[in-house]
């Protein structure tokens, strides 16, 4: 039974990657590009979460705790570049 | 070791759920008119969506092992926390670049103050305003 959901779920976050790549190539501003990359690395966290289910392992638990906080500090360094034209000031 | 079937269901149940979650959220970003608009996804549905995976795998894991552990809840708690703040953050950059929007999105930037909009730019911290 977990099986089927591990595949299906996979299935879902994959069909997710490929809807921020898209709206990170059309994306008609900064804001929407830098929202599909803050999006895309909270999916690649829950790719990692299923790796580490389907090989049985809590390995890869650290790389997500380090994907989560600095895909947070690079989403803010952004936005406080398009805020102020400087980052730390 | 197996697990007990009430467990597995609730363990799949929470899988799906959370793919669901996390594929509605990134649908909203790519399908939605306007940049407000498109930030209610990702900001609320993902944010959910990796919860509850997160949860399913730390009940997993407990399952397996026989003793909890607090690593999965600490990178949901890290999320929760995050991604309020970076919400915020684009939307104020959003408004700062003076993003297009459709007629019927709430909220002008007439009502927000000069120095949010950057019109009058808050003085440097080293430079006095002229």
């Amino acid at each position: 039974m977990i099986e089927v959901a591990l595949w299906t779920s996979l299935a879902l976050v994959v069909a997710a990657m490929a809807l921020n790549v898209y709206r990170l190539t059309i994306g008609p501003d900064m804001p929407d590009r830098l929202l599909a990359l803050d999006t895309m690395y909270i999916n690649s966290i829950a790719l990692i979460v299923l790796l580490g289910l389907w090989l049985d392992t809590k390995t890869y638990f650290e790389a997500a705790l380090l994907i989560a906080m600095l895909g947070f500090i690079s989403t803010v360094a952004v936005c406080k570049y398009l805020l102020r034209g400087d980052i730390i000031e | 070791m197996t697990l007990p079937v009430i467990l597995e269901g609730v363990i799949s149940l929470l899988l799906v759920a959370g793919g669901a979650f996390v594929f509605i959220g990134s649908l909203g970003m790519a399908h939605l008119r306007d940049f407000y608009m498109r930030l209610h996804g990702p900001t609320k549905a993902t944010t959910l969506g990796i919860g509850c995976m997160l949860v399913a795998s730390m009940l997993y894991f407990w399952g397996t092992e026989g003793k909890p552990d607090i690593q999965e809840m600490l990178i949901t708690l890290f999320l929760f926390i995050t991604a309020p703040v970076s919400a915020h953050l684009l939307a104020k950059t959003a408004l700062h670049l003076r993003i297009k929007h459709v007629e019927r999105t709430a909220g002008r930037p007439i009502e927000l103050r000069p120095e949010e909009l950057g019109e009058k730019p808050v003085p440097h911290p080293d430079r006095a305003h002229d």
